[in-house]
């Protein structure tokens, strides 16, 4: 049972379950203490051990149910296998009624062990044997869907198919009936096994093939995404602002600690006549970042504006404040629309706004120096986010520079390979002039730095 | 209780928790089981006022023992955790001990050799009737054991979870000065957390970890019959149905436990036999702690409490 639970181990690893070894070990021991016996403890248990967050609890609790079920499908697959060969059974029984029944009363001499457990229909048996067979074959090494072939053959193999397929040919001479039925369960059992395989795959591998999918999407350009790929990138975008919450959100005292206040230090100490037992320190004053992120929503940008407004929106225990303003021909403000809808509905109500007009960067530089200038402080970031294609329309640079000139610094993202940039219509070299840092932003992973470079300079 | 069967210890945790007027879920008492057995704290997580100090208190009335509590608020240290160390007293002894000290020191002809003579003397003011234990060292020190509640403390500071760490995994504490004080008998130990900011991995591994959410209306009943015995069943049944109506809409802050037994208290209190539109709109805010909600939830009361009404037929 060990192995059993080792295994659950493995699978639970598998559904995004954080499991330590120091974690199973007290699984290990809670389990000893409750048993197997009874099964919702048994599973309030290993939640109660290995998950740590609400969310785990799910995952773990549908990854419990899908282990611990296993053998019932299988157990069901004969069942019906039974029922299959009992029609066949019964269709043939008035042609070859003396033969089958020969064969059903006593299962011939001589066979191998499969054989006479798939004739005597031994469905516990059976499902002992692939669950044996598949510890043998490692089926808990599983990673990817491609693998699944191998492992049912490796499992097949390992049941003593061999024997199976002799015993098979030398009854289809003597026992033409029998071996029909034999075939008949054979056929049966590969589809158990491939079942089984299938279970081990969605248990064991989902780790694996969820990281490289991880992988794949975090560095595809979020402008060409595909339309059934948008909430996968919406979950890692989540993941992303999750991950810079954690590292940026906690205050570092020891950094911020500054000189010995002395007035305060007397003033504690008074009651020791002065003597320093206690020492306060003044602290350093850190801002949060306070950011404006000013977004082109127009064609081939949106998509990736949309991502980066979805990162910087969730990210409220590291930065303290955000304004976003979208446009395209003109320029709106956006924070609100973003604070209270869903990401999905909100992005459709901006589009409707303002989106996929031909962007014309001057007069949006116009409407955003006429009617937000004033949200702008020193202590703010400006992020600009667009590919500075401005239909040859005038680009305003100069407003840029008087952005640049009120804020902390301006941060340009540009999606375009730095290749592009001055090319056709681009206005990019003209802006950059103004900007502390220009850089390309087409993938999740150049969000992410980006973003964390920002938050960064604050800390 | 190691010779019995899980299932009905664990049964016996929940009968033992239940007299005490805490009406325990399965998923509660198994927790509070395998605590008990393999020696781990409990992390408890969940929405304000679901009862997870009170958790604490049943148990500690349940097995006879003390609580002792630590509330956590940003800010705190070790020194009003864990230890201090008796300032005033040591600097009073020293001046009476001036004397003392000129007689001990007169043999010295040097100053090295005052200085070697004091070595001799060891620690003396840094010894343990000069430490000041404040809770977390106390629960250690409990001959017979001891409950130890450590109230939210996502309110704390990320640094005050690492000092924690070595009392949850070990039940001991490093006193730099006098050594390791470990527990006397393993104190059963409590965290609460809002969920406020997330904790960190390294303390949540140390915990069996268990989230109360919103109770089932069943047992949110026996709750309600347990705190509040004098209201009655219809009233009872009709206020449970009306709250878990409630919490399915869209609030800053949703009623929990706590507001549902404060509720059912000024029902009885009114001498509500029923419910009706008046007496709820006249009670909402006991519910509801914001405007906003009571906005919210005023144009549905009328729905809600047909609703009630009619899941009571047939509940």
């Amino acid at each position: 049972m060990r192995e059993n639970l080792h295994r659950f181990f493995r699978a639970a690893r598998g559904a995004g379950v954080h499991v330590s070894p120091a974690e199973s070990i007290d699984a290990m021991r809670a389990v000893s203490q409750v048993g197997f016996s009874d099964r919702t403890v048994l599973r309030d248990a290993l939640l109660l051990t290995l998950a740590k967050s609400q969310d785990e609890k799910l995952a773990l609790g549908d990854c419990f149910d899908l282990f611990f079920s296993q053998p019932e499908p299988r157990q069901e697959q004969p069942e019906a296998d039974s029922d299959d060969n009992a029609s066949q059974n019964a269709d043939q029984s008035p042609s070859s009624g003396s033969a089958s029944e020969a064969g059903e009363g006593q299962p011939p001499e001589g066979l191998g062990q499969l054989a006479q457990m798939l004739l005597s229909q031994d469905r516990n048996a059976l499902a002992a044997a692939i669950a044996s067979a598949s510890g043998a074959a490692a089926l808990s090494d599983i990673r990817y869907s491609t693998q699944r072939g191998i492992f049912s053959s490796r499992i097949l193999d390992a049941m003593g198919l061999q024997r199976l397929r002799d015993d098979l040919d030398e009854l289809t001479a003597s026992n033409p009936a029998l071996a029909e039925r034999l075939r008949a369960a054979l056929d049966a059992l590969r589809e158990a096994v491939r079942d089984t395989v299938s279970q081990g795959l969605a248990l064991y591998a989902r780790e694996e093939a969820e990281n490289l999918r991880n992988e794949i999407l975090r560095n595809a350009p979020l402008a060409r995404i595909e339309r059934r790929q948008v909430a996968e990138m919406r979950a890692l975008i989540r993941r992303i602002a999750q991950r810079l919450r954690e590292r940026y959100s906690k205050p570092r005292k020891r950094q911020r600690r500054g000189h010995l206040d002395v007035r305060r230090t007397l003033r504690r100490n008074a009651a020791w006549g002065g003597i320093p037992f206690l020492t306060a320190w003044k602290r350093k004053h850190r801002d949060r970042p306070k950011i404006v992120a000013i977004c082109d929503v127009s064609g081939s940008v949106a998509q990736v504006s949309d991502f980066f407004l979805l990162l910087i929106h969730s990210l409220h225990e590291v930065v303290d404040d955000v304004r976003s303003f979208a446009f395209s021909s003109h320029t709106i403000e956006v924070s609100e629309i973003l604070e209270k809808k869903s990401p999905e509905e909100a992005m459709a109500e901006i589009m409707s706004k303002v989106g996929f007009g031909s962007s014309d960067y001057g007069s949006s530089l116009v409407d955003f120096e006429k009617d937000f200038m004033s949200t702008l402080t020193p202590q703010t970031t400006v992020i600009v986010l667009g590919d500075a294609r401005s239909n040859n329309l005038d680009p305003r640079a100069d407003i840029l520079r008087r952005i640049s000139e009120r804020s902390k610094r301006l941060v340009w993202l540009n999606p375009e390979g730095r290749l592009a940039w001055g090319f056709g219509d681009s206005e990019m070299p003209r802006y950059a002039t103004f900007c502390s840092v220009v850089r390309q932003c087409a993938t999740a992973q150049q969000l992410e730095r980006a973003v964390s470079d920002i938050v960064a300079t604050y800390q | 209780m190691a010779e019995q069967k899980p299932s009905t210890a664990i049964e016996a945790v929940e009968s033992g928790l239940a007299a005490q007027g805490y009406i325990a879920s399965r998923q509660i008492a198994t927790a509070v089981y395998l605590s008990q057995q393999i020696e781990k704290p409990i992390l408890v997580e969940g929405p304000a006022g679901v009862g997870k100090t009170e958790l604490a208190k049943a148990i500690a009335a349940w097995s006879g023992k003390k609580m002792i509590r630590l509330q956590c608020y940003e800010g705190l240290d070790e020194a009003k955790a864990l230890y201090e160390w008796k300032y005033a007293k040591q600097l009073l002894y020293t001046q009476i001990l001036k004397d003392k000290l000129g007689e001990v020191l007169g043999g010295a002809q040097t100053l090295h050799d005052a200085l070697a003579q004091l070595h001799d003397f060891g620690d003396v003011f840094f010894s343990k009737e000069f430490v000041e234990p404040r809770p977390l060292l106390q629960a250690l020190e409990q001959p017979g054991g001891c409950v130890l509640l450590i109230d939210e403390i996502d309110k704390s500071d990320a640094e005050f979870e690492s000092l924690l760490l070595e009392i949850l995994s070990d039940f001991q504490v490093t006193i730099p000065e006098l050594g390791t004080v470990s527990a006397i008998t393993p104190p059963t130990v409590i965290l609460t957390s809002n969920s406020e900011r997330d904790l960190g991995d390294a303390l949540k591994r140390r915990c069996l970890h268990l989230h109360i959410g919103f109770p089932e209306q069943r047992l949110e009943e026996r709750i309600v019959e347990s705190r509040v015995p004098n209201i009655s069943q219809t009233l009872r049944r009709q206020m449970v149905g009306f709250i878990h109506e409630i919490r399915s809409l869209d609030l800053k802050k949703l009623p929990s436990i706590s507001e549902t037994i404060d509720w059912a208290r000024v029902l009885v209190l009114l001498q509500a036999s029923e419910l009706d539109t008046e007496i709820v709109k006249d009670t909402l805010n006991v519910l509801l702690k914001y405007e906003a909600d009571i906005e919210a939830a005023t144009p549905q009361v009328t729905t809600f409490i047909a609703k009630a009404a009619r899941s009571n037929i047939f509940g």
